[in-house]
């Protein structure tokens, strides 16, 4: 069997890469894939303490956090068609009259 | 001692940072979701080789196809270009992007070594009915209150996304 250690490790490598991608990148679509990826992330460490705790309650949890990402790339998204609609632009370094 | 899993492992984990990277260097959109999907699909295969076999197929279905497609209908929609490169700073450039890859080193290094005697359970498949009959029985409530988020964030996208009839 593999050990639990190294999902653990590789969940927080991808976390880390979610939260790089989440500060460099300029484009508001990629900013919201990062998202996604640290959610995976998050989802590979329930799986993995479900499986080493013999416990079934983290995949219950893993759904949820699916369910949420669902729901929170339908409204995203329509924020960003928004954005774009009212201000012509994806680069997040545009969209800042909240620091004027 | 390398198993036949830990290769299977070892695989997985290079084609998911492999994309997670690629996702970070591409500068097309579109690129990156396609990256994106790479990583999903790869988790899945993850899931699979832990024995979670439900939550596996609802991520290639719900992730891989549903959130994804969602992603790219939005960036052809939208007609989303190349990204224009940014101009870091040099400090940002010669002293943050080492110190990041340090922080980043040394957390995974250290969540490894804090879980290292932490032994996998033994192989027991998990059934699909194990799981739904948690689902529906023990949270069941949980279950519901998602089911009415889901209501709640088609409206709100609806809402949002609508043309105003006076433009």
């Amino acid at each position: 069997m593999v050990p639990t250690s190294y999902f653990l490790v590789l969940s927080a490598v991808l976390f880390g890469l979610g939260v790089i991608a989440f500060i460099f990148k300029r484009n508001i679509l990629t900013v919201f894939m990062s998202i996604e990826l640290m959610l995976n992330a998050v989802n590979l460490a329930f799986v993995t303490f479900s499986r080493s705790l013999g416990q079934l309650q983290g995949q219950v949890f893993v759904f949820f956090v699916i369910v949420v990402a669902a729901a929170e790339a339908a409204v995203g998204l329509a924020i960003i068609i928004l954005i774009h609609r009212n201000r012509r632009t994806l680069d997040v370094e545009n969209v800042d009259s909240l620091k004027d | 001692m390398i198993t036949p899993q830990i290769a299977v492992f070892l695989v997985l984990a290079a084609v998911i940072v492999a994309g997670a990277l690629s996702l970070i260097l591409q500068r097309h959109p579109i690129h990156s979701a396609l990256s994106l999907v790479v990583v999903m699909v790869a988790l899945a295969g993850l899931y699979l080789l832990q024995g979670a076999e439900f939550v596996a197929a609802v991520q290639v279905i719900v992730y891989a196809g549903a959130i994804m497609v969602v992603f790219v209908f939005v960036i052809m929609l939208l007609n989303a270009g190349e990204e224009e490169r940014a101009n870091v700073s040099r400090w940002a450039r010669f002293v943050g992007v080492p110190l990041g890859a340090v922080f980043l080193v040394e957390v995974a290094y250290w969540i490894g070594r804090a879980t290292a005697h932490l032994d996998p359970a033994p192989a027991e498949a998990v059934s699909t009915r194990d799981l739904s009959t948690l689902l529906f029985r023990e949270y069941v409530f949980p279950f519901e209150l998602t089911s009415f988020l889901i209501l709640i964030a088609l409206l709100g996208a609806l809402v949002l996304a609508r043309r105003e009839e006076s433009n």
